[in-house]
């Protein structure tokens, strides 16, 4: 078994360099792959890092300054969106639980809009704390909701509490960019959810957020195992519940807040990623929480790829591509009763 | 002992008839009559007439609420005339076209699905009527008059809305709990939440596509804005309120029925599933047509129902009551939008404004009886 997983994530490796180089290589206008690899090396050996060296040709700057970024963004982002995804599935005990269906994107839209309203910001390196806030109170906000008066977060609960916050927040973000077409103009190519057209300074600001929200989720997994079999036994084996949610939270708050900060809201990434790294792994957070990240660098690549690649002279945003593979996802898993009843 | 249990028996059920309301009969219909019911919906509807009134009192220029009525009764002089008659009377009409079909929507879906949250802003029918309002907005790029700006975009959404249900409901039929061919209520509210979800995506798509000026005239449609509102939406919308609220009130015993779950409804003789999909179907023209009028106003159809269920009291959601506070909810939020704020607001600002916190309120009202499905 373990020597199956450990292949699997070679080839999940493998995979994920494939859809980089295609990444790089494809769009309006497609490099040869010994382009890719001369301006790749050259950017990587260049003193100043590989996304403000100067270029030579027109293929260098093609790749610099907009392909390479654009690449390193959907991988780091993905990643930090799949295992966002497997966290919150694990500690809501919910197979529907998404960043999107939770609330949590539309909060981050809100703020993020909000911002943009009040200070006139233009650039993701600006609003980007603001859309980080919004998806911690959001997500503060939703459990907080879901669980007065029962007592538990039921996954139904959950879910309703997030469409009810989403539906209020969409329309408290529509008042703000009615009122100041500037912020708007800003907005409208945020909110899609999108890879391209993202500085590649966005880059190293979430960084350092998502690398820390993987390292608590990679450390969160054991205690997540344990407290998969219910909060009782789980208090019986030692775990702290209590701190182990806290560590939890801070894992998905910064990844998702610093995910959807740096490219917009995208929905259905999360909830598909688990669901498919789940058939390799089981239910093993230990492993599902790598393959989960993976999984999700790859999924975003290939959308972004695609939506490249499908309506070229434009291009459809990722996280238009995703929405159109993930909704049908989704209610092929509602349908299937027994995944909701998890 | 037996004959003993025979005679509590009857005693019990004696006492119960006595209890009985009183009915009013005229040939197969029967009523039974609840004065208290009663007088609330007549002060509903007296409410509605004069928040009507109030609509068309207030604006840059102020017309007195007497002198309102008198010009609605044929009086008053040319420029009042002007003012109520040919740019405020249209408006205010189709603000309570609006929000009485939203309420009915809303009270509909609601009693069907067994599910508060189940308005078809939630379903994502709204979004769908949305998605083609804003493409063909988007498409003709800055069109104002026109067959794209009378007839288009109102098309648009009206197909969109009827789309989008016909999906959900396809998708959300199936093997039930209990073996049977159907669509269950909690499987189409999360269905509907996932094509939601979708059709929001799309509409994020959209609006990158035009220029700015396509994208703020969608935004303003898509809060849901009576601004020039006129007799080109007021009568479409008109037409078909009046048609729904026909098969809606035609079907009130079927829906309350219903309420009483599948196995119930069908030994009283309801044939549920056509009956279902003809009430949904209703209930969809009716959002699709508010939609198409004004925009996607939020929370109307959620919380419409809601209040007139507490206000009213009764079992589940009333048709009238909810189509009178929907009615109400949109005629007030469009006076409070235009006099309340320094700015002229969208009148679906200021239904989300105190929506959302009433969401909030009957989430934590589920929670307490936890019981969702």
């Amino acid at each position: 078994m373990r020597r199956r997983r450990l292949t699997g994530l070679v080839l999940l490796f493998a995979l994920l360099f494939l859809a980089a180089v295609a990444s790089i290589a494809l769009g309006s206008r497609s490099l040869a792959p010994s382009t890719v690899y001369d301006a790749v090396r050259d950017g990587l050996t260049c003193q100043g890092g590989p996304f403000s060296c100067p270029a030579q040709t027109a293929e260098d700057q093609i790749v610099r300054s907009l392909r390479l970024p654009r690449t390193a963004l959907a991988v780091l982002t993905g990643i930090a969106l799949g295992v966002t995804g497997a966290l919150i599935q694990g500690y809501t005990r919910n197979p529907l639980a998404d960043t999107s269906l939770l609330g949590l994107n539309s909060g981050a839209a809100f703020l993020a809009a909000l911002s943009m309203y009040l200070f006139g910001f233009t650039m993701a390196e600006q609003y980007i704390w603001f859309a980080f806030a919004g998806a911690l109170l959001t997500g503060l906000a939703v459990f907080g909701f879901s669980s007065i008066g029962g007592g538990k977060a039921s996954p139904l609960s959950l879910v309703l509490a997030g469409a009810a916050l989403t539906a209020f927040l969409q329309a408290m973000t529509n008042a703000i960019v009615l009122l100041d077409p500037a912020a708007l103009d800003t907005y409208r190519f945020w909110v899609v959810g999108a890879v391209a057209g993202r500085d590649a300074q966005v880059f190293w600001q979430v960084l350092p957020f998502l690398a820390l929200g993987s390292v608590l989720a990679v450390v969160a997994a054991p205690g997540l195992n344990l407290l998969t079999l219910g909060d009782e036994v789980a208090r019986g084996l030692g775990v702290h519940v209590g701190r182990s949610r806290a560590l939890g939270l801070t894992a998905v708050v910064l990844l998702c807040g610093g995910a959807t900060a740096a490219v917009g809201p995208i929905a259905f990434l999360g909830l598909i990623v688990p669901h498919a790294a789940r058939m390799f792994t089981g239910p093993d957070f230990r492993w599902l929480i790598p393959y989960s990240g993976l999984l999700g660098a790859l999924l975003l690549l290939v959308a972004d790829v695609a939506g490249r690649l499908v309506a070229r002279p434009g291009e459809l945003q990722a996280g238009v591509m995703l929405a159109v593979v993930g909704a049908p996802f989704f209610i092929a898993l509602v349908r299937r009763r027994k995944l909701v009843n998890l | 002992m037996n004959v003993d249990v025979k005679t509590t028996d009857t005693q019990a059920v004696s006492a119960g008839l006595r209890r009985v309301r009183p009915a009013l009969r005229i040939g197969p219909v029967s009523l039974v009559l609840r004065p208290a019911m009663v007088a609330i919906v007549l002060a509903l509807a007296a409410l509605t007439f004069v928040l009507f009134c109030v609509d068309i009192a207030v604006g840059d220029t102020h017309i007195p609420i007497g002198r309102v009525l008198d010009v609605l009764s044929g009086g008053g002089s040319r420029s009042q005339r002007y003012i109520v008659l040919d740019s405020r009377l249209p408006r205010a009409l189709t603000a309570v076209v609006v929000g009485a079909a939203l309420g009915l929507a809303g009270a509909i879906t609601q009693s069907i699905l067994h599910n508060p949250l189940a308005s078809p802003d939630m379903l994502g029918i709204t979004t769908g009527a949305s998605l083609g309002a804003v493409s063909v907005l988007v498409a003709t790029g800055g069109a104002t008059t026109g067959f794209a700006a009378t007839l288009g975009a109102p098309l648009a959404a009206l197909l969109g809305g009827l789309l989008t249900a016909a999906v959900i409901y396809t998708l959300a039929l199936g093997r039930t709990a209990t073996g049977e061919f159907g669509a269950t209520g909690l499987r189409l509210v999360l269905i509907g939440i996932g094509v939601n979800a979708l059709l929001m995506a799309g509409i994020n798509w959209v609006l990158t596509l035009g220029t700015w000026q396509d994208a703020a005239r969608a935004q303003l449609w898509l809060t849901g804005s009576l601004n020039g509102a006129d007799r080109d939406q007021f009568v479409p919308a008109a037409a078909a309120l009046a048609i729904v609220a026909l098969v809606a009130v035609g079907s009130a015993r079927t829906l309350a029925a219903l309420r009483l779950g599948t196995e119930t409804t069908r030994s009283l003789g309801v044939r549920i599933q056509s009956q279902q999909a003809i009430l949904i179907g209703a209930s969809v023209v009716a959002a699709s047509v508010a939609t198409a009028a004004a925009g996607p106003i939020a929370f109307v159809a959620l919380a419409g129902p809601q209040i007139a269920r507490r206000l009213l009291r009764t079992p589940g959601e009333p048709l009238i009551g909810s189509a009178l506070i929907g009615a109400i909810l949109v005629v007030g939020a469009d006076a409070a939008a235009r006099t309340l704020f320094p700015m002229d607001l969208p009148v679906g600002i200021v239904t989300a404004g105190f929506g959302g916190p009433f969401l909030l309120y009957l989430l934590v009202r589920m929670n307490r009886k936890a019981t969702l499905s």
